[in-house]
């Protein structure tokens, strides 16, 4: 059986959340705990990152998941991404 | 995936067998945080386990490990050490592993002060049997074996512990992760017999008899009744009932087991040498 099929990879700019469904039991603790409702419970209960902009990276989800299936990396910041957030282009 | 705990991992036996929202997944990933953190190489670790869905544990890790008889992880570990002093050895417990079952060789374990690290996960159930109540079923809550209340008290194993003479006894609960991590790594590394209990959530065999259904609101009545301990110092004596104090109640140094074995062999050796 092929693990790989039911990673869900969610990613904006500045994060990677990652969904191991094969993994997941959908026991909710991720999404009811996230302090700032990133994640929302897609239709088989499986946590999806619908407000990923929202991430702030405090990694509760990942530190409170029981199953070892969700996985947040804050993207390494790009000299643009620097340069467009101070507005340093003036 | 890119998570660094997963190099300890037996990927091929995942996903693991506990139910939805256990917290024994939740402190393995803890556990594993803080040996990562300790520097450690995989084959100086020896993890050791009784019988009970937590004992699963050692199951899933690429360690050394050892899944003994009900109750008996300790006095295999104390053999492994014995056996060899420079291994980091930890045992992992529930609650009635450790407490009922096992309850002799635990303070035995803390008075004789060996090098080992137990970690206490206690769902307050037998959740592997159906929810019979434990030792440390709070008074009042309902079991299979309790349908009208647990009229027994329940044991403070922190207090145990300390009293049993142990090195280190802290306490946490599986909502504050990050500080049960800072307790599992003060645990590790210090030289003595080293307490950590951690108060964890069991929706199925506990939540479902005691209304709290989902893992949700198992952690949130965790979060309710746990108080950190200077808060809980302060409280007033009605306000006590019920609430279970969180932190470090002993670190201590106290000569350890191994070291005054070795000290009395060499002892004993000089002697016959210089005959």
């Amino acid at each position: 059986m092929d693990k790989k099929n039911n990673l869900k990879v969610y990613q904006n700019e500045k994060t990677v959340i990652t969904v191991n469904e094969d993994w997941c039991k959908s026991c909710g603790i991720c999404i009811h705990f996230c302090p700032k409702k990133v994640l929302v419970s897609n239709e088989k209960g499986f946590p999806e990152a619908k407000n990923i902009d929202d991430c702030i990276h405090c990694m509760l989800c990942e530190l409170r998941c029981p199953d070892f299936a969700i996985n947040v990396e804050k993207k390494e910041k790009t000299v643009e991404h620097i340069v467009n957030q101070k507005g340093l282009e003036d | 995936m890119n998570n660094s705990i997963t190099q300890y991992f037996r990927k091929e036996m995942f996903p693991h067998i506990w139910c939805p929202g256990c917290g024994i997944g939740i402190i393995l990933g803890s556990m594993l945080r803080a040996i990562q953190s300790t520097g450690w190489e995989k084959d100086e670790v020896v993890m050791v386990s009784g019988i009970g869905c937590s004992s699963r544990i050692t199951g899933y890790v690429d360690f050394n490990t050892m899944n003994t008889t009900h109750g008996r992880a300790l006095p295999f570990a104390t053999g492994i050490k014995m056996a060899n002093p420079a291994l980091k050895v930890i045992t992992v417990m529930g609650d009635g592993d450790c407490a009922a079952i096992g309850g002799n060789h635990f303070i035995h374990s803390a008075r004789r002060n060996i090098d080992i690290t137990a970690i206490i996960i206690n769902n307050m159930i037998y959740g592997m049997t159906g929810g019979q109540y434990s030792p440390l079923t709070p008074t009042g809550k309902l079991g299979s074996t309790a349908p009208y209340g647990n009229i027994d008290q329940s044991f403070d194993i922190a207090a145990l512990a300390a009293s049993a003479g142990a090195s280190y006894v802290a306490r946490g609960n599986v909502f504050d992760v990050n500080q049960i991590t800072h307790f599992i790594k003060k645990a590790l590394l210090k030289k003595g017999f080293s307490v950590v209990e951690i108060i964890a959530d069991c929706p199925i065999s506990f939540g479902r008899i005691n209304q709290l259904r989902t893992p949700v609101q198992m952690l949130e009545w965790i979060k309710s009744i746990t108080v950190a301990k200077r808060v809980w110092e302060g409280l007033p004596e009605e306000e006590k009932a019920g609430k279970i104090p969180t932190g470090e109640f002993l670190d201590i140094d106290i000569p350890e087991y191994t070291e005054k074995y070795q000290e009395t062999c060499n002892r004993i050796q000089q002697g016959r040498r210089e005959k």
